[in-house]
Protein backbone atom coordinates (compact mmCIF):
# COMPACT_ATOMS: atom_id res chain seq x y z
CA UNK A 1 0.00 0.00 0.00
CA UNK A 2 1.30 3.14 -0.62
CA UNK A 3 0.50 6.13 1.99
CA UNK A 4 -1.04 9.11 0.82
CA UNK A 5 -2.21 10.05 4.68
CA UNK A 6 -1.09 13.69 4.99
CA UNK A 7 -2.42 14.27 9.01
CA UNK A 8 -3.89 17.92 8.08
CA UNK A 9 -5.35 20.46 6.26
CA UNK A 10 -1.78 22.31 6.16
CA UNK A 11 -0.23 19.20 5.28
CA UNK A 12 -2.24 18.92 2.42
CA UNK A 13 -2.16 22.23 0.89
CA UNK A 14 1.55 22.09 1.30
CA UNK A 15 3.21 23.91 -1.94
CA UNK A 16 0.12 26.38 -2.86
CA UNK A 17 1.07 29.59 -4.08
CA UNK A 18 -0.37 33.24 -5.48
CA UNK A 19 -0.85 32.81 -9.13
CA UNK A 20 -1.67 28.73 -9.29
CA UNK A 21 -4.73 27.47 -10.80
CA UNK A 22 -7.20 25.17 -8.40
CA UNK A 23 -10.02 22.76 -9.31
CA UNK A 24 -12.58 22.46 -6.87
CA UNK A 25 -15.11 19.67 -6.76
CA UNK A 26 -18.98 20.30 -5.53
CA UNK A 27 -22.10 21.44 -7.09
CA UNK A 28 -23.46 24.30 -5.60
CA UNK A 29 -22.76 23.94 -1.89
CA UNK A 30 -22.82 19.72 -1.66
CA UNK A 31 -19.71 17.94 -1.79
CA UNK A 32 -17.16 21.21 -1.73
CA UNK A 33 -13.83 20.65 -0.37
CA UNK A 34 -14.84 22.68 3.06
CA UNK A 35 -11.96 22.18 4.30
CA UNK A 36 -9.35 23.11 1.70
CA UNK A 37 -11.22 26.08 1.40
CA UNK A 38 -11.19 26.94 5.05
CA UNK A 39 -7.17 26.43 4.74
CA UNK A 40 -6.78 28.86 1.50
CA UNK A 41 -8.67 31.37 3.37
CA UNK A 42 -6.32 31.58 6.18
CA UNK A 43 -3.14 31.23 3.61
CA UNK A 44 -4.89 34.00 1.72
CA UNK A 45 -2.82 33.31 -1.34
CA UNK A 46 -3.63 35.53 -4.44
CA UNK A 47 -4.41 35.80 -8.23
CA UNK A 48 -5.82 32.32 -8.11
CA UNK A 49 -7.59 30.85 -11.00
CA UNK A 50 -10.62 28.46 -9.78
CA UNK A 51 -12.11 25.84 -11.58
CA UNK A 52 -15.30 24.91 -10.03
CA UNK A 53 -18.76 24.84 -11.50
CA UNK A 54 -20.28 27.28 -9.35
CA UNK A 55 -18.91 30.00 -6.93
CA UNK A 56 -20.21 29.33 -3.36
CA UNK A 57 -22.38 31.87 -1.91
CA UNK A 58 -21.60 35.23 0.10
CA UNK A 59 -20.68 32.91 3.18
CA UNK A 60 -19.50 29.75 2.33
CA UNK A 61 -17.91 27.65 -0.16
CA UNK A 62 -15.71 29.88 -2.69
CA UNK A 63 -17.45 33.05 -1.73
CA UNK A 64 -14.84 33.09 1.21
CA UNK A 65 -11.84 33.12 -1.13
CA UNK A 66 -13.75 36.05 -2.94
CA UNK A 67 -14.57 37.97 0.00
CA UNK A 68 -10.89 38.38 0.42
CA UNK A 69 -9.97 38.85 -3.23
CA UNK A 70 -7.68 36.29 -3.81
CA UNK A 71 -9.58 34.88 -6.87
CA UNK A 72 -8.39 36.58 -10.02
CA UNK A 73 -10.27 34.12 -12.17
CA UNK A 74 -13.69 31.89 -11.88
CA UNK A 75 -13.78 29.03 -14.63
CA UNK A 76 -17.60 27.98 -13.95
CA UNK A 77 -20.53 26.86 -15.76
CA UNK A 78 -23.05 28.61 -12.91
CA UNK A 79 -22.54 31.29 -11.11
CA UNK A 80 -26.20 32.97 -9.70
CA UNK A 81 -26.43 33.09 -5.99
CA UNK A 82 -23.63 35.32 -5.21
CA UNK A 83 -23.63 39.03 -4.81
CA UNK A 84 -19.95 39.65 -4.07
CA UNK A 85 -19.26 37.42 -7.10
CA UNK A 86 -21.54 39.44 -9.05
CA UNK A 87 -20.06 43.00 -8.26
CA UNK A 88 -16.66 41.32 -8.50
CA UNK A 89 -17.47 40.65 -12.29
CA UNK A 90 -19.36 43.62 -12.99
CA UNK A 91 -16.44 45.66 -12.16
CA UNK A 92 -13.92 44.13 -14.18
CA UNK A 93 -12.18 42.60 -10.90
CA UNK A 94 -12.82 38.93 -11.33
CA UNK A 95 -11.88 37.62 -14.84
CA UNK A 96 -15.01 35.00 -15.67
CA UNK A 97 -15.12 32.01 -18.25
CA UNK A 98 -18.36 30.63 -18.08
CA UNK A 99 -18.48 27.27 -19.89
CA UNK A 100 -21.32 24.85 -20.61
CA UNK A 101 -21.56 22.01 -17.25
CA UNK A 102 -20.84 19.07 -19.33
CA UNK A 103 -17.81 20.47 -20.64
CA UNK A 104 -16.31 21.38 -17.36
CA UNK A 105 -16.85 17.88 -16.60
CA UNK A 106 -15.30 16.81 -19.78
CA UNK A 107 -12.51 19.09 -19.63
CA UNK A 108 -11.68 17.73 -16.40
CA UNK A 109 -12.11 14.17 -17.61
CA UNK A 110 -9.95 14.81 -20.65
CA UNK A 111 -7.27 15.97 -18.12
CA UNK A 112 -7.54 12.39 -15.93
CA UNK A 113 -7.70 10.29 -18.77
CA UNK A 114 -4.92 11.97 -20.94
CA UNK A 115 -6.80 13.14 -23.89
CA UNK A 116 -5.41 16.96 -24.74
CA UNK A 117 -8.67 18.02 -26.05
CA UNK A 118 -12.10 16.51 -27.46
CA UNK A 119 -14.73 17.59 -29.61
CA UNK A 120 -18.37 18.60 -28.02
CA UNK A 121 -21.20 19.63 -29.65
CA UNK A 122 -22.11 22.06 -26.33
CA UNK A 123 -22.44 25.78 -27.57
CA UNK A 124 -21.84 25.29 -31.34
CA UNK A 125 -23.48 28.36 -32.78
CA UNK A 126 -22.72 30.39 -29.51
CA UNK A 127 -20.63 32.61 -28.31
CA UNK A 128 -19.09 29.59 -26.30
CA UNK A 129 -17.93 28.76 -29.64
CA UNK A 130 -16.18 32.14 -30.42
CA UNK A 131 -12.45 31.58 -31.86
CA UNK A 132 -12.49 27.58 -31.24
CA UNK A 133 -11.90 25.27 -33.75
CA UNK A 134 -15.29 23.58 -35.39
CA UNK A 135 -15.92 20.20 -37.34
CA UNK A 136 -18.47 18.52 -38.52
CA UNK A 137 -18.86 15.03 -37.86
CA UNK A 138 -21.64 13.21 -39.81
CA UNK A 139 -23.70 16.44 -40.30
CA UNK A 140 -23.22 18.22 -37.29
CA UNK A 141 -21.25 20.66 -35.85
CA UNK A 142 -19.00 20.08 -32.44
CA UNK A 143 -16.68 22.70 -30.72
CA UNK A 144 -12.98 21.55 -30.05
CA UNK A 145 -12.60 22.10 -26.21
CA UNK A 146 -8.91 21.60 -23.97
CA UNK A 147 -8.60 19.47 -20.97
CA UNK A 148 -7.79 21.53 -18.05
CA UNK A 149 -4.68 22.00 -17.12
CA UNK A 150 -3.85 22.77 -13.20
CA UNK A 151 -1.49 22.58 -9.75
CA UNK A 152 -4.07 21.13 -7.40
CA UNK A 153 -7.27 19.47 -7.27
CA UNK A 154 -9.48 19.82 -4.09
CA UNK A 155 -12.03 17.16 -3.78
CA UNK A 156 -14.18 16.01 -1.22
CA UNK A 157 -15.64 12.35 -0.77
CA UNK A 158 -17.60 10.63 2.11
CA UNK A 159 -15.22 7.59 2.97
CA UNK A 160 -11.68 6.99 1.83
CA UNK A 161 -8.24 5.19 3.21
CA UNK A 162 -4.62 5.58 2.96
CA UNK A 163 -4.50 3.89 -0.47
CA UNK A 164 -6.50 7.31 -1.52
CA UNK A 165 -9.44 5.13 -2.19
CA UNK A 166 -12.75 7.05 -2.48
CA UNK A 167 -16.14 6.75 -1.95
CA UNK A 168 -18.54 9.16 -2.45
CA UNK A 169 -22.10 9.71 -1.14
CA UNK A 170 -25.29 11.02 -2.79
CA UNK A 171 -25.01 13.98 -5.42
CA UNK A 172 -22.23 14.93 -3.39
CA UNK A 173 -20.08 12.92 -6.01
CA UNK A 174 -20.81 14.99 -9.15
CA UNK A 175 -17.55 16.81 -10.88
CA UNK A 176 -15.07 15.56 -7.39
CA UNK A 177 -14.72 12.05 -9.36
CA UNK A 178 -13.91 13.57 -12.39
CA UNK A 179 -11.60 15.99 -11.41
CA UNK A 180 -9.70 13.16 -9.41
CA UNK A 181 -6.52 12.78 -10.99
CA UNK A 182 -7.24 15.64 -13.42
CA UNK A 183 -4.14 18.22 -11.82
CA UNK A 184 -0.80 17.83 -10.74
CA UNK A 185 -1.58 16.80 -7.30
CA UNK A 186 -4.99 16.17 -6.03
CA UNK A 187 -5.53 16.72 -2.41
CA UNK A 188 -8.98 14.59 -1.22
CA UNK A 189 -10.91 15.49 1.83
CA UNK A 190 -13.12 13.30 3.46
CA UNK A 191 -15.69 12.50 6.36
CA UNK A 192 -14.01 9.04 7.22
CA UNK A 193 -10.80 7.69 6.97
CA UNK A 194 -10.98 4.18 7.22
CA UNK A 195 -8.47 1.73 8.14
CA UNK A 196 -6.87 0.29 4.54
CA UNK A 197 -8.82 -3.20 3.77
CA UNK A 198 -11.91 -1.88 5.13
CA UNK A 199 -13.18 -0.38 1.63
CA UNK A 200 -14.94 -3.33 -0.52
CA UNK A 201 -12.88 -3.06 -3.42
CA UNK A 202 -15.89 -3.14 -5.45
CA UNK A 203 -17.52 -0.13 -4.08
CA UNK A 204 -14.61 1.92 -4.55
CA UNK A 205 -15.61 5.28 -6.76
CA UNK A 206 -11.83 6.55 -7.32
CA UNK A 207 -9.22 4.60 -6.89
CA UNK A 208 -5.84 5.60 -5.12
CA UNK A 209 -3.77 6.11 -8.16
CA UNK A 210 -5.77 9.15 -8.46
CA UNK A 211 -4.99 10.79 -5.22
CA UNK A 212 -1.83 12.22 -3.98
CA UNK A 213 -2.90 13.04 -0.34
CA UNK A 214 -5.77 11.93 1.76
CA UNK A 215 -6.76 13.38 5.18
CA UNK A 216 -9.89 13.66 7.58
CA UNK A 217 -11.48 17.05 7.33
CA UNK A 218 -11.64 18.22 10.98
CA UNK A 219 -14.83 20.32 10.02
CA UNK A 220 -17.64 19.67 7.74
CA UNK A 221 -21.24 21.94 7.90
CA UNK A 222 -22.16 20.76 4.62
CA UNK A 223 -24.52 23.91 4.21
CA UNK A 224 -27.86 23.00 2.45
CA UNK A 225 -28.48 26.33 -0.44
CA UNK A 226 -32.31 25.29 -1.05
CA UNK A 227 -33.95 23.19 1.97
CA UNK A 228 -37.13 22.38 0.65
CA UNK A 229 -39.54 19.69 2.16
CA UNK A 230 -42.76 18.41 1.99
CA UNK A 231 -45.37 18.81 4.21
CA UNK A 232 -47.04 15.32 5.71
CA UNK A 233 -50.64 14.67 5.03
CA UNK A 234 -52.30 14.21 8.22
CA UNK B 1 -51.75 38.63 -17.59
CA UNK B 2 -55.84 37.86 -18.17
CA UNK B 3 -57.29 35.37 -15.84
CA UNK B 4 -58.35 32.56 -18.47
CA UNK B 5 -54.55 32.31 -19.54
CA UNK B 6 -52.58 29.54 -17.80
CA UNK B 7 -50.52 29.88 -15.22
CA UNK B 8 -47.03 27.51 -14.55
CA UNK B 9 -49.24 25.08 -13.03
CA UNK B 10 -50.90 24.67 -15.79
CA UNK B 11 -48.60 25.25 -18.61
CA UNK B 12 -46.54 22.15 -16.34
CA UNK B 13 -49.98 20.33 -16.73
CA UNK B 14 -49.92 20.44 -20.29
CA UNK B 15 -46.31 19.34 -20.98
CA UNK B 16 -46.50 16.17 -18.47
CA UNK B 17 -48.95 15.30 -21.45
CA UNK B 18 -46.05 14.71 -23.51
CA UNK B 19 -44.28 12.48 -21.01
CA UNK B 20 -44.41 9.15 -21.99
CA UNK B 21 -44.21 5.81 -20.61
CA UNK B 22 -40.83 4.68 -20.41
CA UNK B 23 -39.20 8.36 -20.82
CA UNK B 24 -36.18 9.26 -19.15
CA UNK B 25 -36.42 12.97 -18.46
CA UNK B 26 -34.99 16.04 -17.68
CA UNK B 27 -36.29 18.37 -15.85
CA UNK B 28 -34.82 22.34 -15.83
CA UNK B 29 -35.38 24.94 -13.35
CA UNK B 30 -38.62 26.63 -12.91
CA UNK B 31 -41.91 25.19 -14.96
CA UNK B 32 -40.33 22.34 -15.64
CA UNK B 33 -39.78 21.63 -12.21
CA UNK B 34 -43.35 21.52 -11.74
CA UNK B 35 -44.28 18.89 -14.43
CA UNK B 36 -43.44 15.85 -11.98
CA UNK B 37 -46.40 16.90 -9.79
CA UNK B 38 -48.64 15.90 -13.12
CA UNK B 39 -47.22 12.78 -14.71
CA UNK B 40 -50.14 10.35 -15.23
CA UNK B 41 -49.09 7.50 -12.35
CA UNK B 42 -49.81 4.76 -14.63
CA UNK B 43 -46.98 5.11 -16.69
CA UNK B 44 -42.86 4.31 -15.62
CA UNK B 45 -41.00 7.55 -15.96
CA UNK B 46 -37.52 8.34 -14.14
CA UNK B 47 -36.43 11.82 -13.86
CA UNK B 48 -32.85 12.67 -14.52
CA UNK B 49 -31.13 15.48 -12.46
CA UNK B 50 -27.87 16.34 -14.30
CA UNK B 51 -25.80 16.87 -10.90
CA UNK B 52 -25.97 12.96 -10.71
CA UNK B 53 -28.98 11.43 -9.85
CA UNK B 54 -31.85 9.06 -11.78
CA UNK B 55 -34.77 8.26 -9.99
CA UNK B 56 -35.76 11.81 -8.11
CA UNK B 57 -38.25 12.06 -6.11
CA UNK B 58 -40.48 14.62 -3.93
CA UNK B 59 -39.01 16.79 -1.61
CA UNK B 60 -38.46 15.21 1.86
CA UNK B 61 -40.65 15.56 4.71
CA UNK B 62 -39.34 18.06 6.95
CA UNK B 63 -36.10 16.87 9.12
CA UNK B 64 -35.30 14.33 6.63
CA UNK B 65 -33.48 16.71 4.48
CA UNK B 66 -29.92 15.62 3.26
CA UNK B 67 -27.45 17.69 2.40
CA UNK B 68 -25.64 15.44 -0.13
CA UNK B 69 -29.12 14.52 -1.90
CA UNK B 70 -29.88 17.62 -4.32
CA UNK B 71 -31.22 18.39 -7.20
CA UNK B 72 -29.79 20.56 -9.90
CA UNK B 73 -31.57 23.48 -8.44
CA UNK B 74 -30.08 22.36 -5.44
CA UNK B 75 -32.81 21.47 -3.51
CA UNK B 76 -33.30 18.78 -0.92
CA UNK B 77 -35.13 15.82 -2.81
CA UNK B 78 -35.30 11.70 -1.98
CA UNK B 79 -34.43 9.07 -4.47
CA UNK B 80 -37.19 6.18 -5.53
CA UNK B 81 -36.55 2.80 -5.25
CA UNK B 82 -34.44 1.87 -8.35
CA UNK B 83 -32.52 5.42 -8.09
CA UNK B 84 -28.76 5.51 -9.01
CA UNK B 85 -25.78 8.19 -8.32
CA UNK B 86 -23.43 9.49 -10.89
CA UNK B 87 -20.46 11.61 -11.66
CA UNK B 88 -21.09 14.62 -13.37
CA UNK B 89 -19.40 13.49 -16.61
CA UNK B 90 -21.56 10.19 -16.77
CA UNK B 91 -24.11 12.36 -16.27
CA UNK B 92 -23.68 14.63 -19.62
CA UNK B 93 -22.50 11.14 -21.10
CA UNK B 94 -26.22 10.58 -20.71
CA UNK B 95 -27.22 13.91 -21.99
CA UNK B 96 -24.90 14.08 -25.03
CA UNK B 97 -24.93 10.25 -25.82
CA UNK B 98 -28.79 10.78 -26.43
CA UNK B 99 -29.86 8.92 -23.70
CA UNK B 100 -32.32 10.84 -22.28
CA UNK B 101 -35.46 11.02 -24.26
CA UNK B 102 -37.01 14.25 -23.22
CA UNK B 103 -35.69 17.41 -21.99
CA UNK B 104 -37.84 20.58 -20.79
CA UNK B 105 -36.33 23.31 -20.40
CA UNK B 106 -37.44 27.55 -19.56
CA UNK B 107 -36.68 30.10 -22.06
CA UNK B 108 -35.67 33.60 -22.46
CA UNK B 109 -36.56 33.86 -26.04
CA UNK B 110 -37.62 30.88 -29.23
CA UNK B 111 -37.22 32.20 -32.47
CA UNK B 112 -39.03 30.30 -35.17
CA UNK B 113 -36.13 28.73 -36.80
CA UNK B 114 -35.77 26.82 -33.20
CA UNK B 115 -33.00 29.28 -31.36
CA UNK B 116 -32.81 29.19 -27.74
CA UNK B 117 -31.44 32.06 -25.37
CA UNK B 118 -31.95 31.58 -21.59
CA UNK B 119 -28.40 32.36 -20.12
CA UNK B 120 -27.50 35.73 -20.40
CA UNK B 121 -28.69 39.63 -20.57
CA UNK B 122 -25.88 41.48 -21.51
CA UNK B 123 -24.72 43.77 -18.72
CA UNK B 124 -27.77 43.09 -16.47
CA UNK B 125 -28.22 39.16 -15.55
CA UNK B 126 -25.12 37.02 -16.34
CA UNK B 127 -25.91 33.55 -14.36
CA UNK B 128 -24.07 31.18 -16.40
CA UNK B 129 -25.86 28.19 -18.67
CA UNK B 130 -25.08 25.65 -16.38
CA UNK B 131 -26.39 22.27 -18.35
CA UNK B 132 -28.89 24.30 -20.43
CA UNK B 133 -25.79 24.23 -23.66
CA UNK B 134 -25.29 20.47 -23.43
CA UNK B 135 -29.02 19.67 -23.25
CA UNK B 136 -30.23 21.53 -26.18
CA UNK B 137 -27.04 20.96 -28.26
CA UNK B 138 -27.70 16.87 -28.06
CA UNK B 139 -31.72 16.33 -27.08
CA UNK B 140 -33.46 15.19 -29.94
CA UNK B 141 -37.08 15.95 -28.09
CA UNK B 142 -36.51 19.62 -26.20
CA UNK B 143 -40.00 21.26 -25.02
CA UNK B 144 -39.83 24.68 -23.95
CA UNK B 145 -42.18 25.79 -20.76
CA UNK B 146 -42.40 29.42 -20.64
CA UNK B 147 -44.90 32.78 -20.68
CA UNK B 148 -45.96 33.96 -24.05
CA UNK B 149 -44.34 37.60 -23.66
CA UNK B 150 -42.23 38.87 -20.83
CA UNK B 151 -42.86 41.23 -17.89
CA UNK B 152 -42.83 43.79 -20.19
CA UNK B 153 -45.54 42.29 -22.29
CA UNK B 154 -43.43 41.88 -25.43
CA UNK B 155 -42.94 38.23 -27.21
CA UNK B 156 -40.82 36.16 -26.58
CA UNK B 157 -41.24 33.91 -30.09
CA UNK B 158 -39.48 36.02 -32.28
CA UNK B 159 -38.29 36.30 -35.45
CA UNK B 160 -34.60 35.91 -34.33
CA UNK B 161 -33.54 35.94 -30.74
CA UNK B 162 -32.28 38.93 -29.57
CA UNK B 163 -30.71 37.73 -26.60
CA UNK B 164 -27.10 35.33 -26.58
CA UNK B 165 -28.03 31.90 -27.49
CA UNK B 166 -28.03 29.22 -25.59
CA UNK B 167 -28.22 26.48 -29.15
CA UNK B 168 -29.32 26.57 -32.74
CA UNK B 169 -32.59 25.01 -34.36
CA UNK B 170 -32.88 22.72 -31.43
CA UNK B 171 -36.10 23.64 -30.09
CA UNK B 172 -39.18 21.41 -30.92
CA UNK B 173 -42.53 22.43 -29.35
CA UNK B 174 -43.03 25.26 -27.42
CA UNK B 175 -46.13 25.28 -24.27
CA UNK B 176 -46.75 28.84 -22.90
CA UNK B 177 -49.30 30.25 -20.90
CA UNK B 178 -51.28 31.04 -24.05
CA UNK B 179 -50.63 28.14 -26.49
CA UNK B 180 -48.90 25.42 -27.72
CA UNK B 181 -46.27 25.64 -30.73
CA UNK B 182 -44.70 23.53 -33.14
CA UNK B 183 -41.16 24.41 -34.89
CA UNK B 184 -41.34 23.67 -38.56
CA UNK B 185 -39.35 24.91 -41.73
CA UNK B 186 -41.66 27.46 -41.90
CA UNK B 187 -41.67 29.02 -38.42
CA UNK B 188 -44.22 28.29 -35.39
CA UNK B 189 -47.33 26.57 -35.97
CA UNK B 190 -49.89 26.97 -33.97
CA UNK B 191 -51.33 23.15 -32.75
CA UNK B 192 -53.62 23.80 -29.60
CA UNK B 193 -54.81 27.17 -27.89
CA UNK B 194 -54.89 27.79 -23.75
CA UNK B 195 -58.58 27.13 -22.69
CA UNK B 196 -60.72 30.78 -23.60
CA UNK B 197 -57.98 32.26 -25.14
CA UNK B 198 -57.93 33.14 -29.09
CA UNK B 199 -56.20 32.73 -31.68
CA UNK B 200 -56.11 36.97 -32.45
CA UNK B 201 -54.88 36.95 -28.93
CA UNK B 202 -52.10 34.64 -29.83
CA UNK B 203 -51.35 36.16 -33.32
CA UNK B 204 -50.69 39.67 -31.35
CA UNK B 205 -48.61 37.92 -28.86
CA UNK B 206 -46.27 36.13 -31.12
CA UNK B 207 -43.29 38.25 -32.89
CA UNK B 208 -42.12 35.50 -34.98
CA UNK B 209 -44.05 34.35 -38.33
CA UNK B 210 -47.29 32.13 -37.04
CA UNK B 211 -48.74 29.43 -39.40
CA UNK B 212 -52.49 28.69 -38.30
CA UNK B 213 -54.09 26.01 -40.20
CA UNK B 214 -57.13 25.23 -40.04
CA UNK B 215 -59.48 25.13 -36.40
CA UNK B 216 -57.48 25.06 -33.66
CA UNK B 217 -58.62 23.47 -30.82
CA UNK B 218 -58.15 24.35 -27.50
CA UNK B 219 -55.95 22.59 -24.97
CA UNK B 220 -57.10 19.63 -22.56
CA UNK B 221 -55.94 19.81 -19.21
Amino acid sequence: MINKKVANVTEALKGVKDNMTFMFGGFGLSGIPENAIAGLVKLNIKGLTCISNNAGVDDFGLGLLLQQKQIKKMISSYVGENDEFERQMLSGELDVELIPQGTLAERARAAQAGFPAFYTPAGYGTEVAEGKETREFNGKMYVLENAFKADYGFIKAWKGDAAGNLIFKGTARNFNPNMCGAANITVAEVEELVPVGELDPNQVHVPGIFVQRIFKGAHFEKRIEQRTVRQKSN
Amino acid sequence: MRENMLDKNGIAKRIAKEVKDGYYVNLGIGIPTLVANFVRDDIEVEFQSENGVLGMGPFPFEGEEDADIINAGKQTITTLPGASFFDSATSFSMIRGKHVDLTILGAMEVSENGDIANWKIPGKMVKGMGGAMDLVASAENIIVAMMHTNRAGASKLLKTCSLPLTGVGCVKKIVTNMAVIEITSKGFKLLERAPGVSVEEIEKATEGHLIIEGDIPEMIL
